[in-house]
């Protein structure tokens, strides 16, 4: 396959940054999005120029580093995958693909395609946690009893691998559904209820603080989202957020 | 609770039961206008009754008029804290890949819903005002020194679905409503935290409310004109 790759191409933080034109060649259909980079930038290297900086990590829909926005979709053009599992298969011959990083206020662009995500860190430590004594006399989780519908939402909710590509996809910058699917995932346990009135209300104030967007629900989100987090999970947060305003 | 509204859910919550307040207010309003097409005398009675009313005129027209207002200034908040959140925009978006036309225009359907409604409260409330409060004349009749010239309601309804233009104005101002609606009334429900299998079956009647609604008002615009 013979492709042209437009990229964003961005020094550092300060810099403007803007779209380079690449033409690559001999592109396998086998090959998976993140090869194709490679052999790209096997190819700059070659001639002496700076290669495409990317994130990746696992390269196996884990560990959702690999944020890349392509051809105006988060991960690209197919649905419930990130951007390593795609495969040059979705693309034809001839093909002009746009690769740009995340775009969001508080997704600051380091260096070409590669954001800093660490607004989801700070949001995690706001109150995405349970306290839990680990003195060695901890009790066995699974001692609880839990109701499996529950069970099987608080899995699904915790599932999100905060990729960012629904902060990526909203029209808003919003990050409602992340934050939403780490509020749910405790808030459906019996583990995370004690502690739900201060994580709902820390890590609301931190995704503001943070400079996200206002939900518009759109469902962008949950379309692009790679592991398919259910926008009931932002309802879940909102009344879990309006009682805690409430009660407290 | 202090400080909710500074909030992004707490702002959408409020947005949120603006809406449904105008909502349940445009069903009022439909019901009334729709008896002009069946009996001009029970509109008039009916008008003569919201326009005289004191707790109508004194407490639920100011409600009205705060949640109208409400409604549109937390809409432009909300769109400008929106736009703030990404200050560089891509090089190629998709965005009809993932989401509706109407869900990401609900500004520019707002927007057109604003322009009709002052060229309404123009029209209407602003006339109303002049004639009861300005002028004193509380008769609701044709000739107020007449007692039996009737009300004037009915005449001047008729009277503002004459012109063509005012009539495709107001019919192209409720398709861009209806739009709205088909995106707003669910997410109303989203936002006040209400997604489960008793909203979710209310997604075909939110269809039939929004279509419906405006369509009513279309349709009783058409026949004033076509019925003059």
């Amino acid at each position: 396959m013979n492709l042209t790759l437009k990229i964003w191409r961005q020094k550092d933080a300060n810099d403007k940054g803007k779209i380079v034109d690449y033409p690559v060649s001999g592109i396998s259909p086998d090959m998976s999005f993140l090869e194709m980079l490679d052999v790209l930038n096997q190819e700059l290297i070659e001639k002496g120029e700076e290669p495409v900086a990317f994130d990746h990590d696992c390269r196996e829909g884990i560990c959702g580093t690999c944020s890349l926005y392509i051809n105006g979709r988060a991960h690209g053009p197919q649905t419930k995958i990130t951007a390593c599992q795609l495969h040059m298969r979705s693309f034809k011959d001839g093909d002009t693909i746009y690769i740009e990083p995340w775009r969001a206020k508080a997704f600051p662009v380091i260096k070409d395609l590669i954001v800093d995500r660490s607004s989801f860190d700070r949001i995690q430590q706001a109150g995405g946690f349970i306290s839990v004594n680990t003195s060695g006399n901890t009790q066995d989780a699974n001692a609880i009893p839990i109701e499996k519908e529950n069970a099987d939402k608080a899995f699904d909710a915790a599932t999100c691998i905060g990729c960012g590509a629904c902060v990526a996809s909203c029209k808003n910058s919003s990050a409602m559904l992340f934050v939403s699917a780490k509020v749910s995932q405790f808030a459906l346990l019996p583990q995370g209820r004690v502690e739900a009135t201060d994580r709902v209300l820390n890590m609301v104030k931190q995704m503001d603080e943070e400079g996200f967007g206002n939900c518009t629900n759109t469902g962008a989100c949950e379309v692009e989202c790679p592991k398919g987090i259910s926008l009931e999970n932002i309802a879940r947060m909102n009344r879990e957020y309006l009682a805690a305003s409430f009660k407290g | 609770m202090s400080g909710i509204l500074n909030s992004s859910i707490g702002r959408k919550f409020a947005m949120a039961l603006s809406a449904l307040f105008l909502m349940i207010f445009l069903v009022m309003h439909v019901s009334i206008n729709f008896t002009s097409v069946f009996s001009p005398e029970l509109f008039n009675e009916m008008s003569h009754f919201m326009g005289t009313n004191p707790v109508v005129q004194g407490l639920m027209q100011p409600i009205l008029i705060f949640g109208v207002i409400f409604h549109f200034v937390m809409g432009f908040i909300l769109e400008a804290k929106n736009r703030a959140s990404r200050q560089v925009s891509y090089a190629k978006n998709a965005a009809s890949g993932n989401s509706s036309w109407v869900s990401r225009n609900m500004l520019l359907t707002g927007l057109v819903v604003l322009a009709f409604l002052g060229i309404h409260f123009y029209d209407f409330w602003v006339h109303e005002m002049t004639v009861k409060y300005i002028e004193g004349d509380m008769s609701g009749l044709i000739d107020p020194n007449n007692a039996d010239s009737g009300f004037r309601y009915y005449e001047e309804l008729r009277e503002k679905f004459v012109s063509p233009v005012r009539v495709g104005f107001y019919a192209v101002a409720f398709v861009l409503l209806s739009l709205h609606l088909l995106h707003g009334f669910n997410s109303a429900f989203q936002s006040i935290g209400a997604n489960n299998k008793y909203v979710k079956s209310l997604k075909g009647f939110s269809k039939v409310y929004s279509i419906g609604i405006p369509a009513l008002f279309i349709f009783i615009a058409v026949y004033h004109h076509f019925a003059h």
